[in-house]
Order: C-alpha cells, then sequence, then structure tokens
C-alpha cells in the first residue's frame, strides 16, 4: 500500500487535540470529564452547541484516554450519519454491543485505572429518526450498568425529550475571540506562518466563532499565498462576499430602478457568488445603516427572512434574489406592501 | 470532436480564463497536503475544467485514462436489500460519480458506496501520492440527510482520501459540509475573456473573423463559454466566411419562450391559456427543465412591461418556482405562473384605458 503521510492530513485533524484538558474554552465540560478520569464514573452525555466548538473532539478525546489504543476498539462504538443508524441498527447492532459485559481491572491509557463500562458515541444524534431515538430509551437504562452514552448533536431541541432527560447536557459554546486567537497563533508557530492582528482579527470574525471554520481558512490561504497571510487573502478563500458587491446591490436597490437592480442581480449570479451568504450581508448592511426608518427596516428583514427560507426549500437563487430586491426597493420608494392573491 | 472538448485546456498552465485560480490551484497541490475541495459557479464557467486539469497536475497524465462503469451495488438497508444503479467514470487514481442521480436514495450511496471508496487506500506503490481523489458531482442536489452523511467521512479517511465537490450553488450545500472544504469560487467568464478564447479558437481552426463577430457571439452566451464556443460552432456550420451581418441563431427553445411571451402578451383569456399549456408541455417534453422556462419567461416578460408591474410579476415567479420545488408536478405551477400573468395584465390593462 501507498505510504500514509502524516504531513498531508488536514490540520483540523493535525491540531485535534488528544486529551480533555487541551480542549479550548469548554470549562465545565473538561472540569467533569477529567473527574470522570479520576474516578472512572459518568453518567450519560449529551453535549451540544454549534459546528466547530470541539464537540466530536471531547467525545473521542475522552474515550482515547480512558481505554487506551489497546483496549480502545473493544470498548467504543462510534456510530455518526455516514453509518446507517435506523431502528433496525438500534435494535441489533447498538444492542448487542450494548449487552456485552466488561471486567474491570486493565490498565486503561495514560495510567489511570480503566472503567467497568463501554461507550457509544452517538454522534450526529439530531439526524437520527424519531423511532430509532424512541427505541434507544429502555436499552440506555437496561445496560447502565456496562455502557454508559455519549450524544453530540447541533440542535438539542431535535433529541426527544425522553432521551435527554436521562442524561447530563453540556452546551459548548461558540468559542470567543481571544481564545481563537491564541489556537489560531499556535498553528502558525508550528508551521511556521506569518498572521498580523489585522488577519487575526478578520479570521475570527469570518469564522464567528467556528474555530474548525478557522483552520481550514487558515490552511487554505497558506497553501495558495504562502506563509505570510494578510486578511485580504483570508476573504479569498473564505467564500464571504466582499463588501463593494454587497454594497453596489444596496444601492442600485436605493436608487429605485427595478432595471438596474436586475442587472445587478445577474451580475451577482454571474459572479457565482453564494446567495443565502448576500441575503445574511444584505441584512446586516440594512440594519446597521442610518438613513433607512424602522418601518422599512422591519419590511425588508421579513423579505430576507421568507427569501432565506425558500432558498433552504431549494428554490432558484436568481429568482429569490430578484423578489428581495424588488421588495427592497419599494421598501425604500415607500410604496404599498403585498399583493392581492 | 466538438470543439468545445477539443480546446478543453488539458493543463492547468494552459487555461485562458481563471488564470489566477489555476495558478492557486497549481501552488496547492504541488505541496503534499491538499485539503477537501468545493468548487462552485454558475455553468459554462469552467469547473469541470478545472477540476480535470487539477487531476492531471496532481497524477500526471495516467488521470485521464477514464473508463466508464456502470455498477449495481447491493446495499444493505435493514430489513431489505436496496439495489442501486450507479456510473461511475474512474481512472486508476480518482473515481467520479453523480450520487444525486439516485434520487431519494442518494443516502445509501454516501453511507456505503462513498465511504467503501474512501476506506480504501490506494494500492499503487511508486504514486507518491498517499491518497487518492473521489469527485462528486451535483452535490448541490443532495438531499439533507445525505450531506450529513459526508460530513464524518470527510473528516475521518482524509488520510486516505480526499473529496473533490462541484456545484452550482453553495447555498444549497450545508454549513457543515463547506466549512470542511476548501471553496473555489469560479465566476462566470467576462465577455471579453470569452472573445478572447473564440478568437484563440478562430486561429487555431485558420478562420477569418470579422472584427466585433466575436463579441457579439459573447454578448448573446449570457456568460457562459459553453455556450459561445457551441454557437460559433455553429455559425461556422451555417456560413462561412463569416459575414458581419450574420445573424447568430438563438437557442430554438429560447426562441419558442419568447414566442409564448408574445402570446400572453397578446391576449388573457383561458382560450389562450389552453393554448400556452400545450406549448409549454412541448418545452417540457424535450426536457428542458422546469425552473430554466420560468426564469426564461420572466426574462421575455419583463423586457415588455411598465416598471410598476416588473415588481408584482417577478415577486410571482419567485412564488410560484418556489412552490413548483416544493411541488411535484412543474407544469401546473408554471402555468399557474401564466394565468396569474394574465390576471394582473387584463387588470392593469382595464385600470389604464378602460
Amino acid at each position: 500500500m501507498a505510504p500514509l503521510l502524516q504531513s498531508s492530513q488536514p490540520w483540523v485533524e493535525k491540531y485535534r487535540p488528544r486529551r480533555v484538558k487541551d480542549v479550548a474554552h469548554q470549562d465545565e465540560v473538561v472540569r467533569v470529564l477529567t473527574n470522570t478520569l479520576e474516578t472512572t464514573n459518568c453518567p450519560h452525555m449529551l453535549f451540544y452547541g454549534p459546528p466547530g466548538t470541539g464537540k466530536t473532539t471531547t467525545a473521542l478525546a475522552i474515550a482515547h484516554q480512558l481505554y487506551g489504543p489497546e483496549l480502545y476498539k473493544s470498548r467504543v462504538l462510534e456510530l455518526n450519519a455516514s453509518d446507517e443508524r435506523g431502528i433496525n441498527v438500534v435494535r441489533t447492532k447498538i444492542k448487542n454491543f450494548a449487552a456485552v459485559a466488561v471486567g474491570s481491572g486493565h490498565q486503561g491509557g495514560y495510567g489511570y485505572p480503566c472503567p467497568p463500562f463501554k461507550i457509544i458515541i452517538l454522534d450526529e444524534a439530531d439526524s437520527m429518526t424519531e423511532d430509532a431515538q424512541n427505541a434507544l430509551r429502555r436499552t440506555m437504562e437496561t445496560y447502565s450498568k456496562v455502557t454508559r452514552f455519549f450524544f453530540i448533536c447541533n440542535y438539542i431541541s431535535r433529541i426527544i425529550e425522553p432521551l435527554a432527560s436521562r442524561c447530563a447536557k453540556f452546551r459548548f459554546k461558540p468559542l470567543s475571540e481571544e481564545i481563537m486567537s491564541t489556537r489560531v497563533l499556535h498553528i502558525c508557530n508550528e508551521e511556521g506562518l506569518n498572521l498580523d492582528s489585522e488577519a487575526l482579527s478578520t479570521l475570527s470574525s469570518i469564522s464567528q466563532g467556528d474555530l474548525r471554520r478557522a483552520i481550514t481558512f487558515l490552511q487554505g490561504a497558506a497553501r495558495l499565498f504562502g506563509s505570510s497571510i494578510s486578511s485580504k487573502d483570508l476573504i479569498s478563500v473564505s467564500g464571504v462576499v466582499p463588501q463593494e458587491v454587497v454594497g453596489d446591490l444596496l444601492a442600485s436597490c436605493k436608487s429605485g430602478s427595478f432595471d438596474s437592480a436586475n442587472k445587478q442581480v445577474n451580475n451577482v449570479i454571474a459572479e457565482g457568488y453564494p446567495v443565502s451568504q448576500i441575503l445574511s450581508q444584505l441584512f446586516d448592511l440594512v440594519v446597521e445603516s442610518d438613513d433607512v426608518s424602522d418601518e422599512q427596516k422591519a419590511r425588508i428583514c421579513r423579505k430576507l427572512g421568507e427569501s432565506d427560507k425558500c432558498l433552504v426549500d431549494g428554490a432558484d437563487e436568481y429568482l429569490q434574489l430578484l423578489d428581495a430586491c424588488s421588495c427592497m426597493i419599494k421598501a425604500f420608494c415607500n410604496m404599498p406592501e403585498g399583493y392581492s392573491n | 470532436m466538438l470543439w468545445v472538448d477539443k480546446y478543453r485546456p488539458k493543463s492547468l498552465d494552459k487555461v485562458l480564463v481563471h488564470e489566477d485560480v489555476a495558478q492557486n490551484l497549481k501552488k496547492l497541490v504541488t505541496e503534499q497536503d491538499c485539503p477537501h475541495l468545493l468548487f462552485y459557479g454558475p455553468s459554462g464557467s469552467g469547473k469541470k475544467t478545472l477540476i480535470m486539469a487539477l487531476l492531471r497536475q496532481m497524477f500526471g497524465a495516467s488521470a485521464e485514462k477514464v473508463k466508464v462503469e456502470n455498477k449495481t451495488w447491493k446495499v444493505d438497508a435493514g430489513s431489505r436489500t436496496i439495489d442501486l444503479e450507479l456510473t461511475t467514470l474512474s481512472s486508476s487514481h480518482h473515481v467520479e460519480l453523480n450520487p444525486s442521480d439516485a434520487g431519494f436514495q442518494d443516502r445509501y450511496i454516501v453511507q456505503e458506496i462513498i465511504k467503501e471508496m474512501a476506506k480504501n487506500r490506494p494500492i499503487d506503490v511508486k504514486g507518491k501520492k498517499g491518497f487518492k481523489v473521489l469527485v462528486l458531482n451535483e452535490v448541490d442536489k443532495l438531499s439533507r440527510e445525505a450531506q450529513h452523511s459526508l460530513r464524518r467521512t470527510m473528516e475521518k479517511y482524509s488520510a486516505s482520501c480526499r473529496l473533490i465537490l462541484c456545484c452550482d450553488s453553495s447555498s444549497k450545500v450545508t454549513e457543515a459540509v463547506r466549512s470542511r472544504c476548501l471553496n473555489v469560487r469560479i465566476s462566470a467568464p467576462k465577455e471579453d475573456q470569452i472573445v478572447k478564447v473564440l478568437e484563440f479558437i478562430g486561429k487555431k481552426e485558420g478562420l477569418q473573423l470579422p472584427p466585433g463577430f466575436a463579441a457579439r457571439i459573447a454578448e448573446k452566451s449570457g456568460r457562459s463559454l459553453r455556450r459561445a464556443i457551441l454557437s460559433f460552432e455553429t455559425c461556422r456550420v451555417q456560413q462561412y466566411p463569416f459575414t458581419n451581418n450574420q445573424v447568430i441563431p438563438p437557442m430554438d427553445w429560447e426562441e419558442y419562450v419568447s414566442e409564448i411571451a408574445a402570446d400572453i402578451m397578446k391576449e388573457q383569456s383561458p382560450k389562450r391559456l389552453f393554448q400556452v399549456r400545450g406549448k409549454l408541455y412541448e418545452l417540457l417534453v424535450n426536457c428542458i427543465p422546469p425552473e430554466v422556462i420560468l426564469k426564461r419567461l420572466l426574462h421575455e416578460l419583463l423586457k415588455k412591461l411598465d416598471s410598476e408591474l416588473k415588481h408584482e410579476v417577478c415577486h410571482w415567479a419567485a412564488y410560484y418556482e418556489h412552490s413548483m420545488r416544493l411541488g411535484q408536478k412543474a407544469i401546473f405551477h408554471i402555468e399557474a405562473f401564466v394565468a396569474k400573468f394574465m390576471s394582473i395584465y387584463k387588470g392593469f390593462l382595464i385600470a389604464t384605458f378602460g
């Protein structure tokens, strides 16, 4: 087989924290889990929070630390959305794994005693069907002596209440700018990159608390532009639309001419900018602008929301953006709202 | 061979448009660690060309020796097994597939087939790359579940496999997938860039181009390079040597749509609506995508309208396109739009002229 190259790994994997105490910014979880490591006892856990805050990393780190590399394979079952997780899998695979008893007394990884239970990590649990979640309820209780469940999800509202109430819940916070900066600077040092303070603050603002995104952008920029990275380079790899484009679009809407707005929209589509991103940047601009009355803002924001929903449903980008712009023109010119059905 | 294929640039150095992107990509692959890539941009802007050139840059000429395989996969989905037919295009270093072809069963493709492919490390010892490449087309058409399934696969097997995703609009790709990729935006080529390419082809073919001829083709193409080259070739077949006043033939379906638009403007009645239905069916059975028809129809109608009406008409176009996406049969929604337009226009005519 071809050699496995360490250097070919994405930095997100390369710098993934291997130990629980290295996980940034999630103090409560880290404290509880460090306690677990010492006492070898823990409840079922439910981690939730936005992407890129370290949920999967934490779960994998604790599993590795508890069991060490040898026992890991036999004691941990990791299932994520890339695995089939219908009700059948819950009834057979998970149940069978959960039912197996384990002996204690082994020496675990990193000198901690090995706990007398196994761990099942269900990543991206919010994409499991409700039926599959229901089927888990009794399983969790019956085998609670020998098995612990770790649920990981973005939206806690998609986890059914009976499951959530059986777990200790931990919310993972979006990373603050300082923590993000220290992490990014650490990677820059390791990789020999040069990042000025302006680029650093741009990086934290475009990644919006998502460390994984920040690191991916950083790696992309480093590959494309070499070892010294400016904030402009970061914007060009991040897919954020340049402010002038959105500004032009807004200006043409304010001028009140439908045709010039239509031309701008055509231009935006041809340039290939993602419309959902344009809508969110338009929203920022409109909310912050001073020369727009509150009523106009409210009208525009409502329309932007509707268009965004339509985009999520898969509607055409051009038509939705044009509709949003036409609504903005009408709002700026104080034309009456709405159409009769 | 069509000119579109004949003059497709084979390597990153020979790319005529998007030179900056091509240079960046070249830098990207000369280093060992290439991230996952997501190419997005309108159709006809050169995404596929760049991907193929990139693969060639990575693996050398052997990436071009592709074979088409039509394989049936048996996927075990709990109580029953599903047969999935999938066409793949593969060389010894990369596999290209179109997962959204499987429709609502695309989840199984991602969960079983792509995972299976991603898991296996390349056998080739001589090749210096320690990974292989999976090219996935039309990821924006993947269902939400399938995109979720892709997330962890991208991370877990990143040591042995790189994904190159390709789509028209990145709005429809979930945030989670986008944040795992290096996003590469491919904009539609500008008109002067198209002119440059056309002149290049003209020179290679030994053609005499009258001044301004290429610019006219470029203007008609709507910034799609593929379309420009195709209509250039059509012109060549129609009449050579080129003359300055030669008509550049529009697409026949576009002509048809503008005919429909003219019909609608002329008369607004149930009878006319019925006639229009027949024409719309004609377009649909010829496999013109319904949203393209609707967009073109709106474009034609907007040309002929007062500015007050434009707002309302474009609102309803967006409304019916959205409901078309949620619904099943496209003809209902296009026809609803036509009927709506007729009622608006008639109301406007009555209000103005009595």
